[in-house]
């Protein structure tokens, strides 16, 4: 997807015989698959001619093993593209502040507490370490967005105690 | 004539000064978000939905074919400009048009890439206004096992095709295609895949898929990996305008770019950058100046733009006359026309020709209202790409998450934006293309209410997918199309083999 022209001289990992992540890849889409089987085989057969509801998902479950034996294929010869090293902080980091946002909006903080928590979060991903500053500019974009959204476009954000106040 | 009839007509709708002032707004708002590093014109479009949900349904489709223009002009600045194309569309851009940049003549590879893209945009909006009755006529004839194999065929080209792997393409598609099973089946109202949550008996929405896909997605991976070099902002030195000598080497590829795009974008194939690769590579083979190709030649940036542009307004043919969208972005068009309860197709045209010649004429109108804004604007677009990284990924996913939060403010939605967006990472990281799993939700649906009809019609018999010569035509194709690439690197092993 994201094209690297530059990429060449990047530190790669070393490349394995057998792809592990892929392997995972392959037994993730098999699951998949299994599940599709099960919840099919839980729904009536009652359309008398053609297909019924459970017709389709057999159909794409049985998709999905063939992809699962090529992708398998792919894993255990290596053949997979090649995969830059990565930094697994800020990913989790950014996993963080949705898990945030999302506890925020379920307990009823409101609109201007949750994206303020993903902003910092995030911006702290991409490394930056002022998180005083960037909770104030978070808490300042967000209070603007949501007087926009709210009043001028009249979509209901929902709201919280800091939304109250406005 | 009736063509023009039906396009005046859509002129006057979109001359409405409510409908001019949606068309600003939408091509402002599609070139400001377009224009952000890493922001591809699909995920513009599906940022931008919310803005759109209070307004008619006329206003809000002309606001889109606003946005969908200034996404893709945009997409073109920034790859120009940072040499990071929002998609792969814009990659052959970026190719020569940031090496021009680099030379200080940004100024001239943004001007001919904005008129190259008007003039290509409109010669393909025209014919995208005399193709889209006649290919109406023909639907209409269309049943329902044909419509069936056109979206396999669709499937087939948007997935494995193309694709560097045609598993890896394949999955994608499938695990599109297994999304778009969840919920209520429309025709017996059995919930699928819904696991007792009330909230995925609606099934997944196209647009969190595509905000947690593309937006989520790219910002994880962007930020997995920020310690790799930066991608350098170039300034935009010297003139903005074009010489005569610019002008003179110009011209030809914008037509011949053209030419490229609209056919291969009108086909229900799909794939813009198929066209802006081949006229790259032709500019490049009848060029003058074969000494500039690499270090920023004009001509590597006029053709692929057009080329570029004529095909998105290529992949609207299908998508208004059959309903098939063929790219992620014409996807996301799709789920705006869906918001309102309207299905694009032959039907739409007879039942709401203001809707659908509305939003064609307000085409040629964002097209024009680009060439004007953009190039006196470009200051303030690169203001935009200047942004802070921090900033920017943290405003994007705010305003990723607002759409969702405004649509549905549930947990159980924020949770799925959130794992489509880990979705997206791996499938950045492990290169499984993303339009595929977009495409497969949202025609997925479609395609099997459609098979099933056909087989209810016939009493379940499925010979009816081979007796109607077009249905058995286009599986045929969908079936060669599948096999071609297996077959082809075969080939191309047993070549290696032999040397």
């Amino acid at each position: 997807m994201t094209p690297d022209t530059a990429s060449d001289n990047l530190p790669r990992e070393p490349v394995r015989r057998v792809d592990r992540a892929g392997v995972a890849i392959a037994v993730a889409l098999a699951v998949l698959a299994a599940v599709l089987v099960w919840d099919a085989s839980k729904l009536p057969a009652t359309t008398m001619y053609g297909m019924g509801p459970e017709a389709m998902p057999i159909v794409i479950a049985i998709g999905l093993v063939i992809l699962t034996v090529g992708n398998l294929i792919d894993a255990l010869r290596g053949n997979l593209p090649p995969r830059e090293s990565m930094d697994p902080k800020p990913v989790w980091l950014i996993i963080g502040g949705l898990a945030l946002l999302i506890a925020i909006i379920g307990l009823g903080g409101g609109f201007i507490l949750a994206t303020s928590a993903l902003f910092v979060t995030t911006s702290a991903a991409f490394g930056r370490r002022a998180v005083l500053a960037d909770t104030a500019i978070a808490l300042v974009i967000t209070t603007l967005i949501y007087l926009a959204f709210d009043k001028l476009l009249t979509l209901s954000l929902p709201a919280g105690p800091l939304e109250r106040l406005l | 004539m009736d063509t023009f009839a039906a396009l005046a007509h859509g002129m006057a709708v979109a001359m409405q000064p409510m409908n001019l002032l949606y068309a600003l707004i939408g091509v402002f708002l599609g070139t400001a978000v377009g224009v952000l590093p890493g922001i591809g014109p699909a995920l513009t479009v599906a940022l931008l939905l919310p803005v759109t949900y209070k307004l008619d349904p006329g206003g809000s489709l002309i606001m889109f074919a606003g946005i969908y223009y200034g996404g893709m002009y945009g997409g073109s600045t920034t790859a120009i400009l940072i040499n990071t194309p929002g998609e792969s569309a814009s990659m052959a851009t970026a190719l020569e048009g940031n090496k021009m940049a680099k030379a200080g003549r940004g100024g001239p590879a943004l001007a001919t890439s904005a008129i190259g893209s008007f003039v290509a945009g409109t010669i393909a909006t025209i014919g995208l206004a005399f193709l889209a009755p006649w290919l109406v006529d023909f639907a209409v004839r269309f049943g329902p096992e044909d419509y069936f194999a056109l979206m396999c065929v669709a499937f087939v080209t948007v997935s494995a095709t193309f694709g560097d792997s045609p598993v890896r393409g394949l999955t994608s598609l499938f695990i599109g295609l297994t999304l778009g099973l969840v919920g209520i089946d429309k025709l017996t109202g059995q919930a699928r895949l819904a696991f007792g949550i009330p909230e995925l008996l609606d099934g997944v929405e196209v647009t969190t898929l595509a905000v947690g896909l593309f937006a989520v997605g790219e910002a994880l991976y962007v930020a997995s990996r920020r310690h790799h070099a930066e991608e350098k902002l170039e300034p935009v030195r010297g003139s903005l305008w074009m010489t005569r000598e610019d002008w003179r080497r110009s011209w030809k590829p914008w037509l011949r770019g053209t030419l490229f795009g609209f056919p291969i974008g009108a086909l229900p194939a799909g794939g813009a950058e198929i066209p802006t690769f081949l006229s790259y590579s032709t500019e490049r083979r009848l060029t003058k100046h074969p000494e500039e190709f690499g270090k920023g030649a004009i001509e590597g940036v006029a053709g692929p733009e057009a080329a570029n542009n004529a095909s998105a307004a290529g992949t609207l043919v299908p998508l208004l006359t059959l309903g098939l969208p063929t790219s992620a972005t014409a996807a996301m068009m799709l789920a705006g026309f869906q918001q309102y309860g309207l299905n694009p197709g032959p039907l739409l045209f007879a039942e709401r020709p203001d809707l659908v010649w509305g939003l064609i004429a307000s085409l040629f109108i964002a097209n024009g209202m680009l060439l004007v804004l953009n190039l006196p604007l470009v200051g303030l677009w690169v203001r935009l790409l200047a942004i802070p990284q921090p900033w920017l990924y943290a405003g994007i996913l705010v305003f990723a998450t607002m759409g969702t939060i405004a649509a549905k403010p549930s947990v159980v939605e924020l949770s799925m934006l959130a794992t489509f967006g880990v979705m997206g990472f791996l499938m950045r990281r492990f290169d499984f293309p993303i339009a595929p799993v977009v495409i497969g939700l949202i025609l997925g649906p479609i395609a099997e209410s459609q098979l099933r009809r056909a087989l209810a019609i016939s009493l379940g018999d499925p010979m009816v997918l081979l007796q109607s010569p077009m249905s058995a035509t286009l599986l045929g194709v969908a079936l060669i199309a599948l096999l071609a690439p297996f077959v082809l690197r075969g080939l191309g092993r047993f070549k290696a083999n032999e040397d």
